[in-house]
């Protein structure tokens, strides 16, 4: 997924719980390829790391649970993985497609 | 199998459920010939258009009319929606949609709902919708839909009745605390063309409209998104006719005629192939309406060597049929076709008189 005008720096706090707001939605479309995240009148095309980080905004795990999940998961260091979380999620709540 | 163009996948299908309606505005964009009750699809060939449409690569499902409350497998059929994966949005009038059916909508997976909004001004909203008591109707189901999590976006059409109130139109969908809302200019097919001239706004009017816009996106960014529809009888560039002719959407009817947009009917030489006779994908890949204006190899000069031909495909071809007799020529509203003049002589035909409702 493409972020343009993301701010790395605009930390986020690690109790928040990141969710997709009702009406936007993550899916799967064979036909089109993958993974697309779906709002009204919009479409985002989501690469594998956003897939993965999306699939964990459930509204119910923490921003720093989800970051842990991701560092053992494929494990990978971290803070790089805190900063690339960071940087997807604070530009899609920039866009009004997340809630944190 | 016969392809004129490059093929793609689609990703919106509009789903005229039914075309019966409480109102009667006068811009409505169904056709003039509306069908009855008797001939609508049911929900179990909804179901399998659905399917199919997700299997070709569509994304979003927009549940529309007529007045989609007016079918009461409205909730079936919605859900039929979600079952395929698609991004379900119910476009309605807000007449005829209980609070009960509204929440049966939400448990069904209901994505997102537009609402329409004739004016700020009720006596004059009802007197558009030719429907008393439509504005008040509205508002409360509005209020519902939000109240109950569904995300809102309140859908504005633009004429000369209401052009001079859109930043009232505007607070009134901050009241409703809806997140979008479209504006979009009065386009003139179909009901919207009988009433061209009662409709029409001045050319002062759309260019103030055009700078209110404009500002009010600046005052309320963050606070909603504002989509804009220009005005293309006052523009000097055509719009490109739905992203591309079977490009990138589908419209089927209530019967299961499949267009590649909803005014496409009023091109007499198409033939349209219907859903219970074909599948989608036969349809989007080999109908002849499908194939009819792919691609821009089909347009004439100005066209053919014009730099903007990938960008606006030459236009609208349903408006070029209307205003030139011919569905292939360079859309008139384009300052280099050479009917421009015409569409510049009727965008300046105000008349002030009674609107031809749409009725059934």
């Amino acid at each position: 997924m493409t972020e343009s005008g993301a701010n790395e720096n605009n930390a986020i706090a690690s109790d928040a719980k990141p969710r997709l707001p009702r009406g936007v939605r993550l899916t799967h479309n064979e036909a089109q390829g993958g993974w697309v995240l779906l709002a009204p009148e919009r479409i985002f095309k989501a690469d594998a790391i956003a897939v993965e980080i999306l699939k964990r905004c459930t509204g119910e795990a923490t921003f720093g649970a989800i970051v842990d999940d991701l560092a053992t998961t494929f494990n990978a260091p971290r803070d790089r993985i805190g900063t690339d979380v960071t940087k997807l999620l604070r530009g899609l709540a920039d866009k009004k497609l997340l809630e944190l | 199998m016969v392809q004129a163009g490059p093929l793609t996948k689609p990703l919106g299908l509009l789903a005229e459920l039914t075309h019966r309606c409480p109102l009667g505005c006068p811009y409505c964009s169904n056709p003039v010939a509306l069908e009855p009750r008797d001939n609508e699809l049911d929900a179990a060939t909804w179901s399998r258009v659905f399917a199919e449409a997700a299997g070709l690569g569509v994304l979003h499902v927009h549940l529309s009319g007529g007045e989609p409350g007016a079918r009461r497998d409205l909730v079936d059929i919605a859900a039929h929606a979600r079952e395929a994966g698609l991004y379900t949005n119910l476009i309605t009038s807000g007449v005829g949609i209980t609070s009960r059916t509204l929440r049966d909508l939400w448990e069904a997976g209901l994505d997102h709902i537009q609402v329409s909004i004739q004016d700020s001004d009720a006596v004059s909203a009802d007197r558009i919708a030719g429907y008393r008591g439509a504005f008040q109707r509205k508002h409360a189901l509005a209020t519902e839909a939000v109240r109950i999590g569904l995300p809102l976006t309140v859908n504005l059409v633009v004429h000369r009745a209401n052009i001079e109130r859109i930043s009232e139109m505007v607070d009134l969908a901050l009241r409703l605390k809806a997140a979008r809302i479209e504006i979009a200019h009065v386009q003139y097919y179909g009901w919207a063309l009988k009433n061209r001239d009662a409709l029409m706004p001045t050319a002062e009017q759309v260019q103030r409209a055009a700078v209110e816009v404009e500002e009010l996106r600046k005052k309320h960014h963050g606070a909603i998104v504002i989509d804009a529809v220009v005005p293309d009888y006052h523009a000097r560039l055509p719009k490109p006719c739905v992203g591309g002719w079977g490009k990138r959407s589908l419209n089927v009817t209530p019967t299961g005629k499949v267009l590649p947009c909803h005014a496409a009917e009023a091109i007499p030489e198409l033939e349209f192939w219907n859903v219970r006779d074909h599948s989608l994908a036969d349809i989007w890949t080999s109908s002849p309406a499908f194939n009819a204006f792919r691609g821009t190899d089909f347009l004439p000069e100005p066209c053919a060597t014009c730099e903007r031909r990938e960008i606006d495909f030459g236009g609208c071809r349903c408006q070029a049929f209307l205003l030139t007799g011919d569905a292939r020529a360079t859309d008139p509203v384009c300052h280099k076709s050479p009917h421009h003049h015409r569409v510049v002589e009727l965008a300046a035909v105000q008349e002030d008189r009674p609107y031809d409702y749409r009725r059934m």
